[in-house]
């Protein structure tokens, strides 16, 4: 509870502080506004009649100064709009140019240069707006320029002055699962200086790697490369591991996050890391994994007896809850392999996974007494109708483990049989190209004609020939996609990130900020995104400590103060409308002696609007785009040039 | 790329080149070379006058030579920076010895002919490599018909005539007559996944030709689409669901089979011929366009810049790396991101991008110390 103060005090200080500010106007305040129109060139000028523009705007209620610059932007045109400033009086500056993304930063610099707040600033944008989709009609642009400039003023005239938003940031970060991606995130950011909690929900760090044998294309020990990769973040002093654990309450928001990590017993535990839990099948399976050695499906049993890797557990704080402060959250839960129940006759002995099929590699129980004959079946619950998607990894898979059971019985006859082979980029198409070379036989099938397996039998319509062929097979490997760990249902609402339809995470853009979520402050990496490669993770991992260590390093977040305030308390009823639709978890519901009452957590908020736009009690402004200022642009519009 | 020419913390250097490297990894020296615009980069706000008056014409580069630009160009409205540059070789002043037009219409006088090369002496503690990618020229390929029929072409060119701001202003008008395409066909894997050119996959094609057919449709209610594919490889984040929508929502045809031949009638019509795998059938058909979704290598001159940064280059040109460290070079403190390092698309180019930025980081800022409480 401690933080919410704090914001709410920071609030009040800035606002005394404003009050003081150079340049700031109180309510008796004679309104002064300059206006400044920028030809841009021939961009605008060419298009539009700047100067009939400038001379219109001296006509306007406050306007008491106004020009047309060659370019307002150059050093002239800057200089010009604080010479103004302090020659007229200036509280108020409206320049009509191009777009706020380009230029809006230095004018409102020019603003705090000649000592006006920058929030006093107002851009109108008369180019991309306006000349560049009017160039046909020099008149209609002039008088749309006109308009724009005229709800400008009109908005500018209501402007207040504004401080940026400023809240430390507590200078450590909780990483939420411990496989590949956490465990390279949790170094990365502990190697820059920052204190690391780390957290699994196994007793194991390592994730699902540790369950494989060799990884593709290298070729390595995946348990070996796992296992090395947890020594070391074992031997990090500034990481805190937190195995058996899962974290079950977070609040708060960028910079202070308070988090809760308490143990997770038994019946919970393995959820994370296991392809699923007991099943009719899965007690199949078991079967098939004695044979086959450690897979997820019996590591349960085996626990009791090999805490191997983190057999002293590094003097980790035992016992709990612990509660702590972290300034970011890297989310890393991972991934797990689907039990491939009802898919091509799965029953986890003849007909098994590629993930039993590891295991058995990992111990060395693939050899002629398996028999010779292998098919694999790609697609097993994958791009299909309740499953559409493409679990990327597990074309890869499969030809790698094809390849190792080619060099174990080298003259064993596998037929891998596949919708489209997903050998992306350089190394798996060699890899595609290899095991060709090597004998294994690649069949292509359609999911109109899937194929069929049954009484050491594999039937599959060869499209190629038209015709089906029939596969003798003494082990069926069928490869399944990726899914989501179901704890990731747990740490979305917790965290309040949201997860796609398929209960993966949702990134903030999928193109341009894979590794970020809309909330500052929380980062996402590895399989919890999307089914990735080793090395795909490891990529995401340390992108997302990149970002992760930027509000790290500075110690400090700012933001505009572009937020959402509750305008009217009293209107406010507390039902949580606003809160359920932010997208960042800017907004909770708290007790107040006035009964429950939304609570703004300012730099958690974009200013987006959403929540003013939800409450129907119009509770809620938003901060310099108030309904007062917009209704003025709209007014002045409708008001004509009269 | 506005953020990037925005952020106070990066210098862009632009139309320049590593010329060499010296030092290790923490301390290097790079001589770069910045090569004269013949334009002050401080004083031009690329309004454009010059351009408007410029006399000289010279293919457009970054339109594919679908239109032409002038001597004094931008590369494309929206680069970064908003400079101004002058061709040199395309230049009537440098040509003949007069001219001089753009500098006298430059209100800002920002035009300086006696500008020269600039020589940078740059200390930093760690190299980025990200060069991407330059396309495969599917002229080689002959029975695909590219620079002989006109109306079959490349996957670049077909982005810029079906953008809004590309030379037909967003209109698919075919190169022979001008007329509108309705009727695209879609060639995937053109010297991609082929011992001849490109042994690997583009990664990157199917995903475009899907896009590409799916504009084609928006601007055009009546458009036809035919993909041509062999593997259809959509890995990425809703790819599959993409493919679908294609199919269901834009009425793409998929055809799983490649290509033999593009043929030319007297209409100048593209006729495709082909085997559909799924059908055991060689069959044809006539479109108004062909598309070719051509392979993907890494920069034209990778090795010449590899040389000078003495890190290795595996067969095909890209940086060689090692999967479980995916953005270190072979040289200590040099790393790579993006196309540079082997086909990918953009979330996991902008991943290895912070990726790379977070070894770099570790390299050469010290440690971060937080005070104990």
């Amino acid at each position: 509870m401690e933080e919410k103060k704090e914001i709410g005090q920071n609030a009040a200080g800035e606002k005394a502080g404003s009050g003081a500010t150079a340049g700031a106007t109180s309510a008796t305040e004679e309104i002064r506004i300059g206006t400044f129109i920028c030809n841009c060139g021939t961009n605008i000028a060419g298009f539009l009649d700047a100067k009939a523009v400038s001379d219109y705007a001296k006509t306007l209620p406050n306007v008491v100064f106004s020009r047309e610059n060659l370019f307002s932007c150059s050093e002239a045109g800057v200089t010009d709009i604080e010479n103004a400033i302090k020659e007229n009086k200036l509280n108020r500056v409206v320049v009509a140019a191009c777009t706020p993304r380009t230029h809006e930063p230095l004018f409102r610099a020019a603003c705090e240069e000649a000592g006006l707040n920058k929030f006093l600033f107002e851009f109108v944008n008369i180019r991309e707006h306006c000349s560049w989709v009017h160039k046909e009609d020099k008149g209609i642009a002039t008088q749309k320029a006109k308009d724009l400039v005229r709800m400008g003023v009109a908005r500018a005239t209501r402007l207040e002055p504004k401080e940026e938003i400023t809240t430390d940031v507590e200078r450590s970060a909780l990483v939420i699962g411990g496989g590949i991606s956490g465990l390279t995130c949790a170094l990365s950011l502990a190697k820059r200086g920052f204190q690391v909690s780390l957290v699994e929900r196994e007793r194991q760090l390592g994730g699902l790697v540790r369950f494989l044998h060799r990884l593709y294309p290298s070729n390595i020990s995946a348990s070996e490369f796992a296992a090395a990769k947890a020594e070391e973040v074992r031997r990090h002093p500034r990481i805190r591991i937190f195995t058996s654990s899962a974290v079950t309450d977070v609040r708060g928001y960028i910079g202070r996050y308070r988090a809760t990590i308490s143990p997770v017993g038994d019946a919970v535990e393995g959820t994370l890391a296991m392809p699923g839990k007991s099943t009719s099948a899965t007690a199949g399976g078991n079967k098939s994994v004695s044979m086959a050695g450690e897979t997820p499906d019996n590591a349960r049993e085996k626990r009791g007896a090999g805490r191997t890797l983190e057999g002293k557990a590094g003097a980790e704080p035992t016992g709990g809850p612990h509660e702590f402060l972290c300034g970011v959250i890297v989310v890393a839960t991972g991934a797990r392999q689907l039990i491939p129940d009802g898919y091509f006759g799965y029953d986890g002995k003849t007909v098994i996974s590629q993930l039993q099929l590891e295991g058995m590699l990992k111990q060395g129980k693939v050899d002629a007494t398996l028999g010779k004959r292998f098919v694999m079946i790609l697609c097993a619950g994958a791009r299909v109708r309740e499953r559409i998607y493409c679990s990327r990894i597990c074309c890869m898979n499969a030809i790698k483990n094809a390849m190792l059971i080619k060099q174990a019985v080298p003259d064993a006859s596998i037929h891998v049989l596949y919708r489209d082979l997903q050998c992306y980029g350089v190394t798996n198409e060699e890899m595609y190209r290899k095991a060709k070379e090597m004998g294994v036989r690649f069949v292509n099938y359609s999911p109109e004609s899937p194929p069929a397996v049954e009484d050491g039998k594999v039937k599959v319509l060869n499209p190629i020939i038209g015709r089906e062929m029939t596969l003798d097979s003494d082990l069926v490997i069928l490869s399944p996609p990726l899914v989501p760990n179901e704890g990731a249902d747990d740490v979305s609402k917790m965290l309040k990130v949201p997860l796609d339809e398929n209960k993966f995470f949702l990134e903030a853009h999928v193109k341009l900020r894979p590794v970020d979520f809309a909330t500052d402050g929380i980062y996402i990496c590895g399989t919890a995104h999307w089914p990735a490669t080793t090395g795909e993770s490891i990529c995401q991992a340390l992108g997302a400590a990149s970002h992760a260590s930027i509000p790290l390093t500075r110690g400090f977040v700012k933001v505009e103060p572009i937020v959402s305030e509750l305008y009217d308390e009293e209107a406010c009823r507390g039902c949580g409308m606003c809160a359920a639709n932010c997208p960042y978890g800017a907004i909770e519901i708290v007790e107040t002696p006035k009964g429950p009452k939304a609570k703004f957590i300012e730099v958690a908020c974009k200013g987006c609007g959403v929540c003013a736009a939800t409450c129907y009690k119009r509770a809620i402004a938003m901060s310099h785009y108030t309904d007062e200022q917009l209704n003025a642009q709209v007014e002045a519009y409708l008001k004509g040039d009269k | 790329m506005l953020d990037a020419g925005r952020h106070p913390n990066i210098d862009i250097l632009a139309y320049s080149e590593v010329e060499s490297v010296s030092g290790e990894a923490g301390n290097f020296t790079a001589r770069v070379r910045k090569k004269a615009r013949f334009v002050k980069e401080d004083v031009c706000n690329a309004c454009g006058d010059c351009a408007a008056k410029c006399p000289r014409k010279a293919p457009d580069e970054f339109d594919m030579k679908l239109r032409d630009r002038r001597a004094i160009y931008l590369y494309f409205a929206q680069g970064i920076p908003a400079v101004m540059t002058i061709d040199k070789n395309n230049c009537t002043y440098f040509d003949k010895g007069k001219c001089r037009l753009c500098e006298k219409v430059c209100q800002k006088k920002a035009i300086d002919f006696e500008q020269k090369d600039e020589i940078l002496e740059l200390n930093v503690g760690a190299i980025i490599v990200a060069t991407g990618l330059d396309v495969f020229d599917p002229t080689p390929m002959t029975h695909f018909g590219y620079g002989r029929i006109k109306n079959v072409i490349t996957g670049l060119e077909y982005e810029r005539l079906i953008n809004a701001t590309g030379p037909t202003g967003g209109h698919l008008y075919r190169p022979s007559d001008k007329k509108l395409a309705k009727r695209v066909a879609y060639l995937q894997c053109i010297g991609s996944r082929d011992l001849n050119y490109c042994k690997y996959c583009c990664t990157v094609g199917c995903m475009y030709a899907i896009k590409d057919a799916m504009l084609a449709r928006e601007h055009d209610s009546e458009a036809v689409s035919y993909i041509f594919h062999t593997d259809l490889r959509n890995v990425g984040k809703w790819f599959q669901e993409y493919e679908i929508k294609g199919r269901e929502l834009y009425g793409i045809n998929y055809v799983r089979g490649r290509v033999a031949e593009v043929q030319q009638d007297k209409d100048g019509n593209p006729t495709v011929w082909y085997e559909d795998t799924r059908k055991q059938e060689v069959k044809s058909l006539t479109f108004d366009l062909v598309v070719l979704a051509t392979a993907a290598m890494p920069a034209k001159r990778s090795s010449e810049l590899a040389k000078i940064l003495g890190i290795e280059l595996e067969e095909n040109e890209f940086v060689r790396l090692s999967p479980e460290a995916p953005t270190d070079t072979s040289r200590p403190g040099i790393f790579a991101c993006g196309f540079c390092n082997g086909p990918c698309d953009i979330p996991e180019a902008v991943s290895q991008a912070g990726a790379a930025a977070m070894k770099a980081a570790e390299l050469v800022l010290p440690e971060v110390v937080v005070a104990a409480k």
